[in-house]
């Protein structure tokens, strides 16, 4: 992809290009004989076995994008207009979660010899007017970072990062399901949740993002 | 827990969830995503995995054999998919029964028990398929037994989340196994669909979204969702077990 055309140096370091099926496929061979034991599954197991390139920078990846969230519920807690009480608990949770998530991701990319990438500066408009406008939007987010996770995972190189990638998006698949339910919506709206590639998410993003 | 609207008043309240559409073309977007014996065909080598636990896996009945001519898929795979079938079969089951018993009462509970039923029918069947075109030979359907969960709304309720939250569990156990990126990608899309029903229910059936007890509270106890294995979870399910 060009890269050129990305408003924002941060995303620009996301490499898009290089992550092919046929590596996944040469590793995956690798991974086939390692040992996994069933607890190895704790948040993001340190000892991954071959991450340069591809696993970093689909951490990367997920990083701007629970940054993205992150700012996101920190700033719904302060400036929604009228956040009630249940609301607010739940906005209280989520970004407790997505804080959780950056700090994870950005220790794990360091553990693997990585550089995180910054938080980028976001921008989320009117969105924060109402109740309204703030949850249409977080389901949005949501949504969008569960096809994400979902997109890019089977991408993964390293079984222990697979394995904290899948802990995290069902957290994801978790918020979208209890904000959906909020607003009225169906908490799931398919029985099988859509994934999206990273040029389609950064599409589905870029409007809240500013260099 | 005397009442649901006590402890649900988002779901129950009057349009809330009324509009519970369901969507006959993600079970195709799911085939499409499998994709075709070929691809399968390029994981036949790496077998392993969960070998030790295919006895198990299959107590609802049916191996996990693979045909000697089919696509010739990773064993390990075709094993994780038939357990994935037969928690499906469970929890599609489980949904049927419960809207039988006619002791719902709520009609955006009703709903939502019809609409996760037809999602679970919809993971059933796209297994099953999927299964099949990796040249395996799909589990039947475990002998359940429901009663002590039917016996209330509130028993329903509380066994549907906690039925969620296992199968949620359970595939985040596996995922890691599986080796084909196809099969793992649609083994990902339908686990996060589990996430949002366990959330949901977890919701309405007035579990904490955080803390409580793993199976029967809620599985993310914090922000990152916990994995059960396959006989973690199996012991969850057996007193849905018919004994045979």
């Amino acid at each position: 992809m060009s890269n050129s055309k990305l408003a924002v140096p941060e995303l620009a370091a996301v490499e898009i290009d290089g992550m092919t099926r046929s590596s996944f496929i040469l590793k995956s061979t690798l991974a086939a004989g390692a040992v996994y034991g069933g607890a190895a599954v704790g948040p993001f197991v340190k000892q991954a076995m071959s991450q340069e390139g591809g696993d970093v920078d689909i951490l990367n990846f997920a990083l701007t994008l629970e940054y993205l969230e992150s700012a996101f519920y920190d700033e719904a807690l302060t400036q929604v207009k009228g956040l009630s009480g249940e609301n607010k608990s739940l906005t209280e949770q989520l970004a407790e979660d997505e804080a959780a998530h950056v700090d994870t991701l950005t220790a794990t990319i360091k553990d693997l010899g990585g550089k995180p990438v910054k938080a980028p500066k976001v921008d989320f408009g009117d969105a924060f007017q109402d109740e309204d406008s703030y949850l249409e939007l977080a389901q949005t987010f949501e949504d969008t970072g569960v096809s994400a996770y979902n997109g890019a995972a089977p991408e993964i190189e390293s079984k222990e990062i697979l394995a904290a990638a899948g802990s995290i998006v069902q957290i994801e698949g978790r918020h979208a399901g209890l904000i959906r339910l909020t607003r009225g919506e169906n908490p799931a709206p398919t029985a099988f949740d859509e994934t999206l590639d990273m040029q389609e998410v950064l599409d589905a993003v870029m409007p809240f993002i500013k260099s | 827990m005397e009442e649901i609207k006590s402890k649900a008043p988002r779901a129950a309240e009057g349009s809330a969830l009324r509009e519970l559409a369901d969507d006959p073309s993600s079970r195709k977007r799911f085939l499409k995503m499998v994709g075709g014996t070929g691809a399968a065909g390029a994981f036949g080598l790496f077998l392993a995995a969960c070998g030790s636990d295919e006895e198990t896996t299959t107590s609802g009945g049916g191996s996990t054999g693979t045909s000697p001519t089919g696509g010739a898929a990773s064993k390990g795979d075709l094993e994780i998919l038939n357990y994935a079938l037969t928690l499906e079969f469970l929890e599609s089951e489980f949904y049927r029964q419960a809207i039988d018993s006619g002791e719902i009462k709520d009609q955006a509970i009703a709903d939502v028990a019809k609409t996760f039923g037809e999602h679970e029918q919809e993971h059933v069947d796209a297994l099953t398929a999927t299964i099949e075109q990796l040249g395996g030979t799909p589990t039947e359907a475990p002998e359940t037994d429901f009663s002590k969960a039917l016996k209330s709304a509130d028993t329903i309720l509380s066994t549907a989340a906690m039925v969620e939250n296992v199968g949620a569990a359970a595939y985040l156990g596996a995922a890691p196994e599986i080796k084909s990126p196809e099969v793992l990608a649609a083994a990902l899309s339908i686990h996060s669909v589990e996430g949002r029903h366990a959330a949901a229910l977890n919701q309405v059936a007035g579990n904490s979204f955080q803390g409580g007890d793993p199976v029967v509270g809620s599985i993310p106890d914090g922000p990152f969702a916990e994995p059960m294995d396959m006989e973690s979870v199996l012991k969850a399910v057996q007193p849905f077990l018919a004994k045979s």
